[in-house]
């Protein structure tokens, strides 16, 4: 034999990373719609791999690939559902082969017999789960001369295109011996853009000898002459779409639908988007810049028709510029189900690894966030959980003592709120136990024992650097990363962490990130000479308070706003900044609940949409500004950090306390 | 001298099949298609005397393969043999449903190969 082991080994390990792509892109499109041709692509190659690995004479591995590929045949047959548990699944399995063919380069022992079991049982599972169809009546309507050729995979696709309603058609190409294959992968991406295509069937009957032809079998959801005149070719009808004589839809309409169905996604740099995004940002600037001079028009020559003229212009203007703006934020938004099944097979692994039995429970998978924010906040979202496992649910002995049930829960939950999306891990372990906090943090000098804190008090403590009421570093959650990390990450993203701790019922975390970095609309305030951006997504609202109304009470600045104890901070002296002297000043209300804060500044200037550019590394431990923005005419600003300030506010009232 | 097309998308596969088939004698000479295109290119360029061909494969499959030579006037007299991994005889029996003489399932034995090749030239 000329083929030697390394020859294997190189198809082998080229095929398994293929498979591994696939999988990522099954696992991407998984909500949306799987296309079928993806999970028939990673059957293939597992079949491959099954096919050289027999040849090989590797029973090991022939035997693990053939139960994998005996797995995604049912998943291709539509006897299993491409669940995210079935997903997470085959990573895993691939991740056995991956390890299978390592060990076999180095000469080392495998032992596949228990994957094999896994899969297996995984296998019955999931077909009890499965569903059965009867469209073979309807195929009878469908000559057998095709019906004969379809293998078993092109028959089940053809069922599915007919159980989901879809037409189910026959294009007749023709074309030269020479070069068909250009030519019919043309009309084959055609064909994919309308539907679904099911078997190529070539043929030479009653042609010239010089061609070939082509009956490509497809399912679609459109209509006969609709197909006819896109394809441009002979297209037979075999079974009629369900519904057929449903109203057409008008065509705007129709192109909308058309785009779902056919699931055409095209994978985008999210930096082009960012791009333009800057470029609206700078249209914006021209906007601006076309109001001021109608206005100053406006003045030198009054309303005149040209002026009023220029008027309407801007102010359409402005409109369209907001509406490319919402389509581009749109395009960047992901569900926040994503990086949830992400999660979801951390918790598999650790809750394997740790030997806790973890019930994982989701809401609000749908939820919409930007794809940037949701990048960065699965770091974060990950250390939570793996804490959760590793501190805060008990071992099964522990729970059952407890009363509790022996497997524990973990509830993440995703919703909007406003212009944010909050994201909870919430579990039902053992509490974050607030004396320790508090004694931790006493022996690390970083409270005075005798200060008098609330609970809440307390619990920020577990957010400051160094900070671990666990001695024992555990495998699982000890990697260096601490609650601080995850805290100044999400305050970097104009976000905060919340905690919520019942002692033997459970600890929460929430997270609230705005729902969209890129374009935030922005109150300009004037501070003394220099103006700041506070970003809208923070304000509640703003007041005018007359300086006399201002209470000091335990050393806070406080007004009384409908009955609620605000407080209260001057932003010209956190920055030492000169700010105006009067009886009177605006108050800007920014945060949450208890993390409400009034903010003094001199005066409102207005609205305004900004991109926030980032302060370069020179700038980066300035705390208490997110970035910089251009607010036209060549001004930039600093724009706030709410969060920061916030922070550094109420830690200073907390100093004030305690001296 | 007989000439056999091997028709598979697997390289190595394909590598093994011609090993063994010139493993029968300098009588046998094998040439390769990894893809269903390429068959369809290669036919009429050749007076194949049997063709050895895999099911699942992308673009045109073995199935379309063997429906397109044994509807053909000028092919359909050419044997041709089904190596395949599928264990669902499904597929399998509709390949001879549609005019293969033989299949032979991966993994094979050398001479398992070699005798159903010698069986199907034979007239």
């Amino acid at each position: 034999m000329k083929s030697s082991k390394k020859d294997f080994i190189a198809e082998a390990e080229e095929l398994v990373e293929e498979a591994e792509r696939l999988l990522i892109e099954i696992q991407e499109t998984r909500t949306a719609g799987v296309n079928p041709d993806t999970i028939n692509a990673l059957f293939r190659a597992i079949h491959t791999v099954k096919g050289i690995s027999g040849l090989f004479g590797f029973k090991d591995i022939a035997d693990f690939s053939h139960a994998f590929e005996s797995l995604l045949d049912d998943i291709r047959l539509g006897r299993a559902e491409v669940s995210e548990e079935v997903v997470r699944f085959l990573f895993s399995n691939n991740d056995v082969l991956k390890k299978v063919m390592e060990d076999i380069e180095n000469g080392r022992d495998h032992d596949v017999s228990g994957h094999l079991q896994n899969i297996e049982a995984f296998r019955n599972a999931a077909k009890e789960s499965g569903g059965s169809h009867k469209v073979e009546d309807i195929l009878g309507q469908i000559d057998a001369a095709i019906l004969k050729v379809l293998s078993e995979y092109e028959e089940h696709r053809l069922k599915t295109n007919i159980k989901e309603g879809k037409g189910i058609f026959l294009a007749r190409a023709v074309f030269s011996l020479a070069d068909f294959d250009k030519s019919l992968s043309e009309l084959v991406s055609a064909i994919k853009s309308h539907g679904e295509q099911i078997s190529t069937l070539p043929t030479s009957t009653d042609l010239p000898p010089d061609s070939i032809g082509f009956n490509i079998l497809f399912g679609s959801g459109k209509s006969h002459e609709e197909l006819k005149q896109a394809l441009d070719l002979p297209v037979d009808e075999l079974i009629k779409r369900k519904g057929e004589a449903a109203a057409v839809p008008s065509p705007s309409k129709m192109q909308e639908s058309s785009i779902k169905s056919a699931s055409t996604y095209v994978r985008v740099d999210i930096e082009k988007l960012d791009r333009i995004l800057n470029t609206i940002s700078e249209l914006n600037l021209l906007r601006f810049a076309t109001n001021r001079i109608a206005a100053e028009m406006m003045e030198t020559f009054g309303h005149t028709p040209l002026v009023v003229d220029v008027f309407k212009i801007s102010q359409s203007f402005e409109r369209r510029i907001s509406e490319l703006k919402e389509q581009v934020l749109e395009i960047r938004m992901i569900p926040v189900g994503q990086i949830f099944s992400r999660l979801a097979q951390v918790i598999r692994r650790y809750s394997r690894e740790t030997g806790k039995q973890i019930e994982l429970t989701l809401y609000g998978e749908d939820t919409e966030i930007d794809k940037f924010l949701a990048e960065e906040i699965v770091d974060p979202l990950m250390h939570i959980v793996r804490n959760a496992i590793d501190h805060g649910i008990e071992a099964g002995e522990e729970r059952k003592k407890a009363g509790k049930r022996e497997t524990g829960a973990i509830i993440l939950k995703a919703f909007q709120r406003g212009n944010h999306v909050v994201i909870e891990a919430r579990d039902d372990g053992a509490g974050i136990d607030v004396e320790r906090v508090k004694k931790k943090a006493s022996e690390k000098g970083i409270l005075i024992p005798e200060a008098e804190l609330n609970n809440r008090e307390i619990l920020d403590f577990i957010f400051m650097p160094g900070f671990s009421t666990k001695a024992a570093v555990s495998e699982i959650s000890g990697r260096g990363v601490g609650m601080d990390v995850v805290k100044e990450k999400l305050s970097s993203l104009g976000g905060f962490v919340d905690v919520e701790t019942e002692k033997g019922k459970g600890t929460a975390f929430i997270l609230t990130v705005p729902i969209t970095l890129a374009i935030l609309k922005a109150l300009i305030v004037r501070i003394g000479a220099e103006k700041f951006a506070i970003p809208l997504t923070s304000l509640s609202e703003s007041l005018l308070i007359d300086h006399k109304d201002v209470q000091t009470i335990e050393g806070k600045e406080v007004y009384n706003l409908r009955g609620e104890m605000l407080p209260i901070v001057s932003i010209a002296s956190m920055f030492g900044l000169e700010g105006d002297v009067s009886e009177r000043s605006y108050a800007v209300v920014v945060g949450y609940g208890e993390r409400r804060l009034g903010l003094f500044v001199d005066e409102l200037i207005g609205q305004h949409e900004v991109v926030i550019k980032s302060l370069g590394d020179y700038f980066k431990g300035l705390r208490g500004f997110a970035g910089a923005a251009e607010i036209g005419r060549h001004e930039v600003i600093l724009v706030i950090d709410v969060e920061s300030v916030i922070e550094e506010s109420l830690s200073r009232q907390r100093a004030m306390r305690h001296v | 001298m007989k000439s056999v097309l091997i028709v598979e998308d697997s390289a190595t596969t394909r590598a093994m099949i011609k090993a063994v088939i010139e493993d029968m004698g300098e009588d046998f000479t094998a040439l390769e298609a990894n893809t269903g295109f390429e068959a369809l290119r290669m036919l009429p360029q050749e007076q194949f005397d049997l063709i050895i061909t895999d099911i699942n494969m992308p673009d045109v499959n073995g199935l379309e393969l063997i429906n397109f030579v044994k509807s053909n006037p000028n092919y359909q007299h050419i044997p041709m043999i089904i190596v395949t991994t599928e264990r669902s005889s499904a597929d399998k029996e509709r390949g001879l449903a549609l005019g293969a003489s033989a299949y032979v399932t991966k993994p094979f034995k050398a001479e398992e190969l070699q005798e159903v090749i010698a069986k199907a030239l034979s007239p």
